[in-house]
């Protein structure tokens, strides 16, 4: 495989495009809501009108407005379409569509009329949007490499491996300014630095593919949508760091994206863009999957690298550092799906384009799941630094049915909730953080006021202690132990004291478990605590002893964990 | 067993000198080295804060970590503040006004076992902060563990009493209904487990699977119903299974063998060595009132690590077998004084001709004992072996030489070589009339090609031993001897460790040391004095075997001193 001959697919691929593109979803979430049969329904409809040459019904990853699914859109290549075309020859978006309404969509085509529900691609939640993880999405056929290619696929790679040295591509990386989107928000062109320098005649590129936060699909979407850019940022990534294989960890439930990048990878061994000597380089790079067991805490670096090597999945004490010793002992890169989505589109477009979009310390653009008492669920790509207000109020359509926004959750159980009054909040890293909350891997669950506050900070917990590996001893009792209290409290059998204990646990487990699912998971718990503290006090009995005799001050809760407790201005953890 | 890696034992040549950094212990100021061997790999690993602790003497309690496995971190107990040099932004060190380099102290607190010290670090272990972690992870750890301690094996030497005691709090806050698990978990032949009062501190997983190499237990279910098992199916049974038990930190592995036998408040301790095999693994003897009732190992790293096999563990009720040699015996097994028997064998001998004497010690007896009959065989001429006693070895402790002193008995000139070849030249004289006395240390000769008749055809049958067997039946002459539970003495192992071991019984009935009653008989037959001490005879056979040149008994310490061989 040379560059002409990726030339070569794609002018072959734009060629063969017919009149008519009908784009119908074909991620998991339209999938649930039969969008297959919408597509089988098409195809035949397509062919009983005999249009089969003027109109492609092309299966694509996600398109965003899930809450709407099936969505059908219908693009046309030239101009004088029977219908109204966007600016990029994009048509009429269709919404919740059945296999029943097929033969009236494919009849549009010709001039006819159709009464299936019309989506508005020009709604904030699709103009608002600015796709750079998520531009192939809804668009490319997943399951086809020349569809990627034809997107300008793989041509980073090329160009990575003709024209720059791995110092010169991790310094790119650096001053694009990308960090991880796993949630810590790491700057990657550092990480990909240490295992760039790291001695070894050995290293690998993990992709962590484990997303285990409630409500959140990000990286699902984007497995499912355009498997290949994580391919692409993934042997990028290789090259940059010296690695020669590779490694996805899929969660087992996530099996339409484990089948679409099984194919993805099949497909890109064949054309030679994985493999050995990729683009007539000596460089080699091969991809497997790891398909995970069902458990959240393999989501940490660690303890993912257990569950690749076939160990039970439990994180292990850092340092050392995967960057410097990860898998089999080998220097590891690991990063998130999104970060690779990033990497491919960074190289091609340039850093300065990158660090352009968003703010002075969260570059880019970011996924993030939108999920809970909103109006528009779904999935939206947005700049750094966009107004949380903006991203639920004009982009979601805020609480449905004439609800009132009452809190933001992000960050899934590792998260906080942000409360409406602090809805102008710019999301990026830095604000959200102080605001104890996190930017997460991109969960963002919306509450309405009919959602009790406790409740969700015990949702969580019970989460988290169901989550908990058990491995270290903070994590393993404390989880158990906080979620008892707050079901004490919710039972409304709770005093001061149990409120005051809970806090002392929060700090408790906090600062002593060994991985980050203990040390964030109580969280959800300070943060509704921060915010909500009256929706806790409310719920308790009163207490005829007060507070417990070695408070200090007297006030309850000041006491809690005093010698735990954060200094004020030092950052939470070493993230 | 295949991959079990071996332990380092021997003392390798010493590597480059390691670069040393200073680190701060609750202000004590220590120097470490920057890196340390890891305990199984030898590998360089950087050196931690809780080895540095230990360098400063400072005590930081822990579950999980133990020195000679690699490191867990997941009991949170050793849970230490620290503050780090500061650097600033020219990367130079931040110095305060006095020039003294500016700590910039953690937020957020370590485990001491996984952290790595750096130059300049201080660590702090007794901070109000690091007081209240240890209570939580004390109250924590206590939550699901049954208050069961007065039938508790672990009891008095059990880690989270001990911790209760010295950091814990007298009260849990958590009232809430604990989490029940299996009881009496039958893990294997000889291990039982009560998963309740397991901690999950994970150092029996670890030593099986990275010591031994048998990957046989683990963790199953999460959270608080997390669960220690062996493999479905299979048994917990290789032969070092009972060393989970010593580095079990509560009462959750317990030996079959030893459990609802002592308090261990009431056992002795006695330094000692392991007889089973040429390996010479340093135990401890439990005893109370004379009786044994366990053997443990003893940390030796230039032997056994911290470790010793499960074959020699138990390896020690015949110590106390009723059927011991109790009683002195003369001719025609007539009861005898110590004074006249050893008087009778003495003339005997004396009037011996030289050369009509064979001599056949064991391999089992200590160097002393085996030096002073190779004097008895001088002055006599006797021919002289002792007795091989071949196995399988494995790759960890067990030596495939079943004898503890083999290596003594050639250096004292008692086996001939190879060991054992003497002995159908024995049998041969013996048959030809040419050997007409023969003395027997501790083996039976019946089963070495020398048969009851044949012996009947001896004039003088010595025999000492410990318990009855054919030869004993026909001596002449029968002196009861000691296990080396009940005396003292050296061992030399088989890689030239001479180690003593201390007495922790009395012997019973008429037995005494063979040392003791040897030098009763040189004196008597050779007429040369010796020392009736076991110190002066140490160094007295010091100053003749040039193999134990310039040893003392002293200077063996509990440790012992390797010998070139």
């Amino acid at each position: 495989m040379v560059i002409d001959d990726l030339t070569e697919i794609a002018d072959k691929e734009r060629a063969a495009r017919k009149r008519y593109t009908i784009r119908c979803c074909m991620a998991a979430g339209c999938m649930s809501s039969n969008s297959k049969g919408v597509k089988e329904a098409l195809e035949d409809a397509v062919n009983q009108a005999g249009l089969q040459q003027m109109v492609e019904v092309r299966g694509v990853g996600c398109m965003k407005l899930c809450c709407q699914g099936p969505l059908v859109q219908i693009d046309s290549a030239t101009a004088g379409a029977t219908f109204a075309l966007e600016s990029n020859e994009v048509g009429p978006l269709y919404q919740k569509v059945t296999p029943e309404d097929a033969n009236s969509l494919v009849s549009t085509l010709k001039g006819g009329q159709t009464p299936v529900q019309r989506g508005d691609p020009r709604h904030p939640f699709f103009s608002a949007q600015l796709s750079i993880v998520l531009a192939n999405s809804g668009f490319i056929d997943p399951e086809r490499i020349e569809s990627y290619i034809t997107a300008e696929g793989y041509q980073a790679l090329h160009d990575v491996l003709r024209e720059l040295t791995p110092k010169d591509l991790i310094e790119r990386i650096i001053k694009s300014g990308l960090r991880g989107r796993g949630g810590a928000g790491y700057p990657t062109g550092l990480k990909w630095a240490t295992v760039g320098k790291a001695a070894s005649q050995q290293k690998y590129v993990i992709c962590n593919a484990d997303e285990g936060d409630p409500g959140a699909f990000m990286d699902r979407s984007v497995l499912e949508s355009d498997p290949h850019s994580v391919l692409e940022g993934m042997a990028i990534a290789a090259y940059a760091v010296g690695a020669n294989q590779g490694f996805i960890y899929v969660r087992a439930e996530y099996p339409l994206a484990i089948a679409r990048l099984h194919a993805a990878i099949k497909q890109a061994k064949k054309y030679g863009l994985l493999g050995s000597g990729i683009f007539e380089s000596p460089f080699n790079f091969n991809i497997d999957l790891r398909i995970g067991a069902g458990a959240f805490v393999c989501g940490e670096e660690t303890a993912l690298m257990a569950s690749v090597e076939g160990k039970r999945g439990t994180p292990r004490p850092r340092p050392p550092f995967p960057a410097e010793s990860g898998l089999y002992n080998s220097p590891t890169l690991i990063n998130n799906v999104e970060t690779f989505a990033n990497v491919a589109p960074i190289v091609r477009k340039g850093a300065e384009w990158f660090a352009g979009i968003g703010t002075e310390k969260s570059k880019g653009t970011k996924v993030f799941a939108l999920a809970g008492k909103i109006t528009n669920t779904g999935l939206i790509e947005v700049p750094m630094g966009t107004a949380l207000r903006k991203i639920v109020e004009e982009m979601g359509g805020g609480a449905p049915d004439g609800g009132k926004i009452k809190a933001v959750q992000t960050g899934g159980p590792s998260g906080g909730c942000i409360p409406a009054e602090e809805l102008d909040t710019p999301v990026d890293y830095d604000s959200l953080t102080k605001l104890g909350s996190i930017m997460g891997s991109g969960g963002m669950i919306v509450m309405d006021e009919t959602t009790k506050m406790v409740d969700v900070a015990r949702f969580f917990m019970e989460f988290c202690m169901d989550e908990s590996c058990g491995k270290c001893v903070p994590c393993r009792a404390g989880t158990a132990q906080m979620h008892q209290l707050l079901n004490k409290i919710l039972a409304g059998n709770a005093t001061t004291r149990d409120l005051q204990k809970l806090e002392e646990l929060c700090y408790m487990v906090k600062n002593t478990s060994l991985c980050g699912l203990g040390q964030t998971a109580p969280n959800p718990v300070l943060s509704t605590l921060r915010f909500f503290r009256k929706e806790y006090t409310d719920l308790l009995m009163p207490d005829a002893f007060g507070p417990r005799p070695n408070a200090v001050n007297g006030t309850g809760h000041a006491a809690a964990g005093r010698n735990l407790a954060p200094t004020e201005g030092v950052p939470s953890s070493g993230k | 067993m295949s991959n079990a890696p071996s332990l380092p034992t021997e003392t390798k040549p010493a590597p480059a000198p390691v670069e040393k950094i200073k680190v701060r212990v609750d202000g004590k100021e220590v120097e470490v080295p920057k890196t340390t061997p890891d305990p199984l790999s030898g590998r360089p690993l950087p050196t931690t804060m809780i080895q540095a602790c230990n360098a400063a003497r400072v005590d930081v309690p822990h579950y999980c970590y133990h020195p000679k496995l690699p490191v867990a971190g997941n009991c949170r107990m050793c849970l230490v503040e620290f503050g780090t040099a500061a650097v600033g932004q020219d990367r130079k060190p931040v110095l305060n006004p006095d020039g003294t380099s500016k700590i910039s102290k953690s937020p957020r607190p370590a485990i001491a076992c996984a952290t790595p010290v750096s130059p300049g670090m201080e660590i702090y272990t007794n901070t109000p902060a690091v007081k209240q972690m240890r209570e939580g992870v004390l109250e924590f750890l206590l939550i699901n563990h049954p208050l069961d301690c007065p039938i508790c094996d672990q009891a008095g030497e059990c880690k989270l009493q001990e911790y209760s005691v010295e950091y814990g709090k007298s009260e849990s806050r958590f009232v809430e209904p604990k989490v029940h698990k299996p009881k009496h978990v039958d893990l294997g032949p000889r291990i039982v487990l009560d998963d309740e009062r397991c901690i999950l501190c994970t150092r029996c997983i670890r030593f099986t699977k990275d010591v031994v190499g048998d990957d046989a237990l683990g963790i199953v279910n999460r959270g608080s119903y997390n669960t220690l098992t062996a493999y479905p199916g299979k048994q917990f049974d290789n032969n070092y299974t009972l060393n989970t038990v010593d580095i079990c930190p509560v009462g959750a592995l317990t030996s079959k063998d030893f459990r609802f036998q002592m308090r261990v408040w009431f056992l002795k301790e006695t330094k000692s060595l392991c007889t089973s095999c040429a390996t010479g693994c340093n135990i401890i003897i439990g005893s109370r009132e004379e009786k044994v009732y366990r053997y443990e190992p003893r940390e030796n790293d230039a032997v056994n690590s911290s470790w010793m096999c499960d074959s020699g563990r138990l390896n020690y009720k015949w110590i106390g077998r009723a059927d011991r040699l109790a009683k002195l015996q003369g001719p025609g097994s007539s009861a005898i004084g110590w004074s006249a028997a050893l008087k009778e064998i003495s003339e005997k001998l004396k009037q011996a001709a030289k050369g009509s004497t064979a001599l056949i010690a064991s391999a089992r007896q200590t160097n002393e004992e085996l030096y002073l009959l190779g004097k008895l065989a001088v002055k006599l001429g006797a021919m002289t072996d002792s007795v091989p006693r071949p196995g399988e070895a494995d790759k960890l402790l067990l030596n495939a030489d079943r004898n503890p002193n083999s290596l003594g008995a050639r250096l004292t000139g008692i086996s001939a070589d190879p060991m054992g070849s003497n002995l159908p030249k024995i049998a041969e004289a013996i048959k030809s009339g040419r050997i007409k006395t023969l003395i027997v240390f501790g083996e039976d000769v019946t089963e070495l090609g020398m048969s009851p008749d044949l012996l009947g055809m001896l004039q003088t049958l010595i025999v000492s031993d410990i318990l009855p067997n054919a030869t004993t039946r026909l001596a002449h002459y029968l002196l009861p001897g000691c296990a080396h539970a009940e005396k003292r003495g050296t061992f030399t192992q088989t890689k030239g460790r001479v180690q003593r071991f201390m007495k922790a019984v009395e012997p019973p009935g008429d037995a005494r040391p063979e040392w003791e009653f040897l030098h009763e008989l040189i004196l008597n037959t050779t007429g040369q004095d010796g020392y009736a001490s076991i110190e002066g005879l140490f160094n007295q056979m010091a100053g003749e075997v040039p193999a134990f040149k310039d040893l003392s008994w002293a200077g063996l310490g509990d440790s012992g001193v390797s010998i070139p061989i």
